[in-house]
């Protein structure tokens, strides 16, 4: 039974040069206590999904879905007050830039403690406990004194750790994790990687990472959804995605890492993601794919089955005919 | 190619840059050391890499070579002249720069002809229009850019296009020296290899040198030949870059190794977890500035501040690896 379950999930925003789809009838599941790395370039829709799902898109955002639930309840059904006692406390997000999540004017202990006194029942004793206990868990030293601080007299990678306190702090059983280490130097995003995988062990809740960092996904994901210009292109195990990619997307972004490289020049994809205006009309890859013939330019692709990685792509590069074709 | 020309274009020895910051109504002026005792050569057609984490130095590093900043200590010599601010005007026709930030780092409001003439302007002001555009549209062909590029306005190009925009920008005076600070880091993957190959194909053909400022080790480990692993405004590790990532010497070097996410999930393994954070750079502990997050830290490195020294290529601590 699958936690948080979307089905043919399309954003389209509404612009002054007419509807943006930022997101492409994209499917996705997320088990209890699993880890699914969302990852993709930028303006592939990866955290548009997402804050759908969350609920967090401003209203010039139109969000149409087959099916979008969380734990059996569908969220679209829901009334907007209780879909927010549902957010922050059993689905929570963190965000790329921990310092401008963070409200500024305020000390990072009053804004952990605001979300135990919006979702639980505790009185101001218990949430300063839970608040003091919070810190610790995410490693904060010295966290009675600590929760007096400002944002802007913390580090970025102690921001990030209060972001991840807030976002745990009344239990969630599924957290979405938005580039959560990108702003930060390796050493710290190594900190931080850990300490999402051993809360996430700890609880047992499920986690989303988003992300466009492979090294990222490789070594903390479990299953691997890739996205492309708004579309879900392929899912795999992550051990089976990094050996034997379905997609040719995949195969080309991967081999386009330097540390994949044989040779001195990398392989490349030529060209662009397409933008609102130049949105090819058969698969959105084919202008960049080296396999594209005239059927990929004019026809939309099917999803492939689960042996194919449900690779959003007529020839999937592991299929039985792309085989025979390289043989001969 | 002139890779194998034996004169370094840019020498540096003991660099150093000091800031003094604060010093208002209520607080003591104090100085940060932003860079200190720094040395190295960097050689045509080849890549020096700076490595390290943000506050590091390996940004004012790079304005140092780039004469945007004056060193506080040391020397540096830039294609055998001297580079004291007295012939800054006349050196900086050697040395250019690409940002990391190619939104940022083009003028919005000028075409692209104008932002790659604007160099030609300044410095050879005996060219004529015509000759300026000719150069011009030169450049555009060899960084990959088309023809019909050159009427049109930053805001129409995608970051990988805008960042070879920089680049040709960078090139439009035949610099011998091209400092590269974070040049693909702003970039997807898909488009980071096009800029990579790029500049490797642009070194081969006009045999420049290039400072390469990353903090991407993978990235570094494809690029560069050799390595300056920075901390704190020091060199901690410096090397051919093969030896360095074969056998890391310094203790943060290896845990920075570590941290470095590798893209292959069965490689997953034990990362060397580092304590802590950078110290602040106003309060750069006495002795070693790694001691405090090291593991092998012993009572003399938090005493005596460890010299870049040693064998087979030299990293600054007490107690080596290997």
């Amino acid at each position: 039974m699958s936690l948080l379950k979307l089905r043919n999930l399309s954003v389209e925003f509404a612009t002054a040069g007419g509807g943006f789809r930022a997101v492409d009838q994209v499917d996705l599941d997320v088990a209890p206590g699993e880890i699914l790395a969302i990852v993709g370039e930028s303006g592939s829709g990866k955290s548009v999904s997402m804050l759908a799902a969350m609920g967090l898109l401003p209203w010039t955002a139109t969000v149409t879905a087959d099916e979008m639930s969380f734990d059996g309840r569908d969220l679209r059904a829901m009334s907007g007050r209780a879909r927010r006692r549902l957010v922050g406390r059993d689905m929570a997000m963190i965000f790329q830039e921990p310092m401008s999540s963070l409200n500024p004017c305020f000390t990072v202990g009053f804004q952990v403690k605001e979300a135990l006194r919006q979702h639980l029942d505790l009185n101001r004793r218990a949430r300063h406990a839970r608040a003091v206990e919070l810190f610790e868990m995410v490693g904060i030293p010295d966290p009675e004194k600590r929760l007096g601080n400002f944002p802007h007299q913390m580090s970025g990678g102690m921001n990030q750790r209060v972001m991840i306190a807030i976002a745990i702090a009344c239990k969630p059983r599924l957290l979405i994790a938005d580039e959560p280490t990108t702003a930060l130097d390796v050493t710290i995003q190594a900190q931080i990687l850990d300490l999402l995988v051993s809360l996430q062990r700890e609880t047992g809740m499920a986690l989303i990472l988003i992300t466009h960092d492979m090294g990222v996904v490789a070594e903390t994901a479990e299953r691997v959804s890739v996205q492309y210009a708004g579309q879900k292109v392929e899912e795999q195990r992550v051990e089976g995605l990094f050996d034997t990619p379905h997609h040719p997307y995949t195969a080309a972004l991967l081999a386009a890492l330097p540390e994949r490289a044989t040779e001195r020049r990398l392989p490349t994809i030529p060209g662009v993601v397409p933008g609102q205006f130049d949105r090819p009309e058969g698969c959105l890859f084919s202008p960049r794919c080296r396999f594209a013939d005239e059927t990929c330019r004019r026809v939309p692709p099917p999803v492939q089955g689960r042996e194919l990685g449900l690779a959003r792509c007529h020839y999937p590069i592991t299929s039985d005919a792309r085989r025979k074709e390289s043989a001969s | 190619m002139t890779g194998t020309a034996s004169e370094p274009v840019v020498v540096a020895k003991a660099l150093g840059r000091d800031y003094s910051v604060g010093g208002g109504l209520f607080s003591r002026p104090a100085t940060v050391r932003a860079v200190a005792g720094t040395s190295f050569e960097l050689y045509p057609g080849r890549t020096l890499a700076v490595v390290g984490e943000s506050g590091c130095g390996k940004s004012t590093l790079a304005r140092m070579v780039t004469l945007i900043e004056e060193p506080t200590a040391g020397a540096l010599s830039i294609d055998g002249h001297a580079a004291i601010p007295a012939n800054w005007a006349g050196l900086r026709e050697s040395v250019q720069i690409v940002f990391q930030d190619p939104y940022g780092s083009l003028n919005l409001r000028q075409r692209v002809g104008a932002i790659l003439e604007e160099p030609l302007k300044i410095n050879r002001k005996d060219m004529s229009a015509s000759a300026r555009a000719e150069k011009a549209r030169e450049m555009m062909r060899l960084v990959g850019l088309r023809p019909e590029h050159y009427d049109r306005y930053p805001h129409m190009f995608s970051g990988g296009q805008r960042q070879r925009i920089a680049v040709a920008r960078a090139l439009m005076l035949e610099p011998k020296v091209l400092v590269l600070d974070e040049p693909v880091s702003a970039l997807d993957l898909s488009i980071q290899s096009q800029i990579l190959n790029l500049l490797l194909d642009l070194q081969e053909r006009l045999g420049l040198a290039y400072l390469f400022i990353s903090h991407d080790l993978s990235v570094v480990r494809h690029v560069a030949d050799d390595l300056i692993v920075m901390y704190l405004g020091r060199p901690v590790e410096t090397g051919p870059k093969d030896a360095v990532f074969a056998a890391p010497r310094h203790p943060y070097t290896k845990a920075l190794l570590s941290a470095t996410p590798s893209a292959d999930p069965a490689g997953r393994r034990e990362r060397i977890k580092l304590e802590g954070e950078l110290p602040s750079p106003l309060a750069v502990p006495p002795g070693c500035p790694f001691a405090p997050r090291c593991w092998k830290a012993q009572p003399r490195c938090r005493a005596e501040r460890p010299e870049l020294q040693g064998a087979p290529h030299p990293a600054a601590c007490f107690f080596p690896e290997a």
